[in-house]
């Protein structure tokens, strides 16, 4: 009896010492950099990570002396329209692949499925030579043109929308509304949760580009963060780590408020549901 | 408004027909029911009628003008769904506007229609909420206000009462009844349940097996029945079909077993029939001498009980009677005659009803129907 009622305890402890054990393994890495981002770097450099030198300089320098928050502009523009163009471009072809009746619509998917398998790495090399003769090089197009659409991007929606009962289908339609109304009306509204999704999704993958800008772009006017962070270490002989870590941590904050806004929009999706 | 289906059909593959020459013609104000069992077609007929299927063959004419090939919104039409079609991210209000919005009605006379469309089904004070914080009446009562608010003269209905549950669904089958009779609107409305067609309809259409069955008055269907299969899909429980082997020495003679049998007023041709005799028009006797039946299974009901008996022919019957607690499982007991049965010939087709009140005679269904077993 006793050992029936405290049983399911001892579990959920066990299960919350798990949990706990996991998430310090994760949160470790990032406090310790953050905590060094406040150090001066002779600390860093000599391992001493308990200094009474705690200060924001380094933020203060990184922001002075490198073009880090050029590099910040830079990769919002890119994420920012490789995102709306996602969204765009892959509900576009979710509902066609959905509501549009047309022939080899079903082979013309799979077809568009398999592009997914492909890895990027596989695609670099003649995608570089398509913009290198397009004359796209160094420039904000080069890294938002190749990222238009995902096959992704087209999948999931595509799964999102085939929820959207058949009924709200043919109530729009009794009310005359084209496809373009519908599209606008009910189906964009009616997924939205899997356009937050998806938006999250699509900005983080374009923040976090860096094969990519690396080999297209050659100048601080262009260079989205991720590679600008790999600049600011080769540039000098003597590494500033602190400087370095601060500016890591810059680069961080634009992830975490999208981390925030899409978990928020996640939650209150869930409580959402479809009438049924 | 008037609606007039001339034989119109529907085939997916161009070989099988989902629906055959259909043709009926609804009166204006009329409150019409297609019933059927799942899979006879009768979702397809509503939608065809709307316009969301295409019409395979035939004509549709509404208010005396061929709507065939006409898109949906021109035909001037509101529609009820069985699963509400609300849109979720919408709140009641603006769910009620939606085809007015559609429409681009003016906001002024958007905002009194839907106002007026929501005080009729009860529901202004929950406007501002989302369907999903509705219970499943109130939800089917946004559907109706927006049909309502549509204002058009003609309202197909897909099963809108089958989600909810069977207290709801009695309330709500008066509520559209009364809704119709006062906007005058021609209600076409679609059901499985054939207790929603009779209750509810001026006119029910029977569709089984791609084909209609009848067409007739509630009171028309239930009593002089076109052939087995509407004779056995109208009523609880349903009606008994007992084969019977008919030839002229019997005399006029229509015997299912010695005990229970059947005299015909007139003679008939020679042949396999079918008996076709409703639950409460069997009698039992428990306590005769010659039994012709066992008791297998007893249902009770309050106000009376259903008898679920085996004919010593081996063949089950169906009997209501008032009767209570007077039967115990496996008795023996002797099931007699009234004077109400139904005659079907072998291919359940009516030939001759006897309602037992002096009545009798042939039926003079002209409709031929080939497959209603």
């Amino acid at each position: 009896m006793n050992k029936n009622i405290t049983g399911p305890n001892f579990q959920r402890l066990g299960q919350l010492f798990v949990l706990i054990l996991l998430a310090l393994f994760i949160l470790i890495p990032f406090l310790l950099g953050f905590w060094t981002s406040l150090l001066p770097t002779a600390d860093i450099s000599k391992g001493s990570l308990w200094s009474s030198h705690i200060s924001l300089d380094n933020y203060y320098t990184a922001i002075t002396q490198t073009p880090i928050i050029r590099y910040l502009f830079n990769s919002l523009v890119i994420s920012f329209f490789t995102m709306a163009a996602q969204l765009l471009f892959c509900s576009m072809s979710a509902y066609a692949f959905v509501f549009l009746e047309f022939k080899g619509r079903n082979t013309l998917f799979y077809v568009f499925l398999a592009t997914m398998m492909l890895p990027f790495e596989a695609e670099v090399i003649p995608n570089f030579v398509t913009v290198r003769n397009m004359g796209l090089l160094n420039h904000y197009a080069v890294m938002i043109i190749p990222f238009l659409t995902s096959a992704f991007g087209t999948f999931m929606l595509r799964q999102s929308f085939l929820q959207i009962p058949g009924e709200l289908k043919e109530a729009s339609e009794i009310e005359g509304l084209s496809h373009w109304r519908f599209y606008a009306s009910v189906v964009m509204p009616y997924s939205r949760i899997s356009l937050f999704t998806l938006a999250a999704y699509s900005f983080l993958a374009s923040w976090n580009q860096y094969l990519w800008p690396m080999l297209t772009t050659f100048s601080d006017d262009f260079r989205p963060v991720q590679d600008g962070l790999r600049q600011l270490q080769s540039q000098e002989s003597f590494n500033n780590w602190g400087m370095i870590q601060a500016s890591a941590a810059i680069v961080v904050i634009p992830t975490l408020i999208v981390l925030f806004i899409g978990q928020h929009y996640f939650k209150s999706g869930l409580n959402e549901g479809a009438v049924k | 408004m008037g609606i007039e289906l001339a034989s119109l059909s529907k085939s997916y593959d161009g070989q099988n027909w989902t629906l055959k020459n259909i043709n009926v013609q609804i009166k204006s104000g009329e409150f019409f029911t297609i019933v059927g069992p799942s899979g006879c077609g009768k979702s397809t007929l509503l939608r065809m009628i709307a316009g969301l299927i295409s019409i395979s063959d035939g004509t549709l004419k509404i208010d005396d003008q061929d709507v065939t090939n006409l898109p949906p919104q021109e035909r001037s039409l509101s529609m009820v769904f069985q699963n509400y079609a609300l849109f979720p991210f919408l709140d009641v209000k603006s769910n009620v506007a939606f085809g007015l919005k559609a429409r681009k009605m003016p906001a002024a006379q958007l905002e009194q229609r839907v106002a007026h469309a929501l005080e009729l089904v009860g529901l202004s004070e929950l406007k501002a909420r989302k369907p999903r914080e509705l219970s499943g009446g109130q939800r089917q009562r946004v559907a109706l206000a927006r049909a309502i608010a549509s204002d058009t003269k003609i309202c197909l209905m897909d099963e809108p009462l089958s989600n909810l549950d069977a207290q709801l669904r009695s309330k709500m089958r008066s509520e559209i009844r009364e809704l119709q009779q006062n906007l005058g609107i021609t209600l076409i409305y679609v059901t499985h349940d054939q207790v929603e067609a009779m209750t509810m309809a001026d006119r029910i259409m029977v569709l089984h097996a791609h084909e209609v069955q009848q067409i007739g008055t509630p009171s028309e269907i239930y009593q002089h029945p076109a052939n087995s299969f509407v004779a056995q899909f109208f009523g609880t429980p349903r009606m008994n079909l007992l084969s019977v082997h008919y030839s002229t020495k019997n005399q006029r003679h229509l015997q299912v077993d010695p005990l229970l049998d059947y005299v015909l007023p007139m003679d008939i041709e020679e042949g396999d029939y079918f008996v076709g005799v409703r639950p409460n028009a069997l009698e039992i006797h428990a306590t005769a001498q010659a039994s012709n039946a066992a008791i297998k299974n007893i249902e009770y009901l309050g106000t009376q009980s259903i008898i679920h008996a085996l004919l010593d022919n081996q063949e089950e019957v169906r009997i209501t009677t008032a009767q209570n607690n007077t039967f115990s499982l496996g008795e023996r007991i002797q099931i007699r005659a009234t004077a109400a049965y139904f005659v079907f010939d072998n291919t359940g087709r009516a030939i001759f009803f006897n309602k037992g009140d002096g009545e009798d005679g042939r039926t003079n269904y002209k409709q031929t129907v080939t497959n209603a077993l």
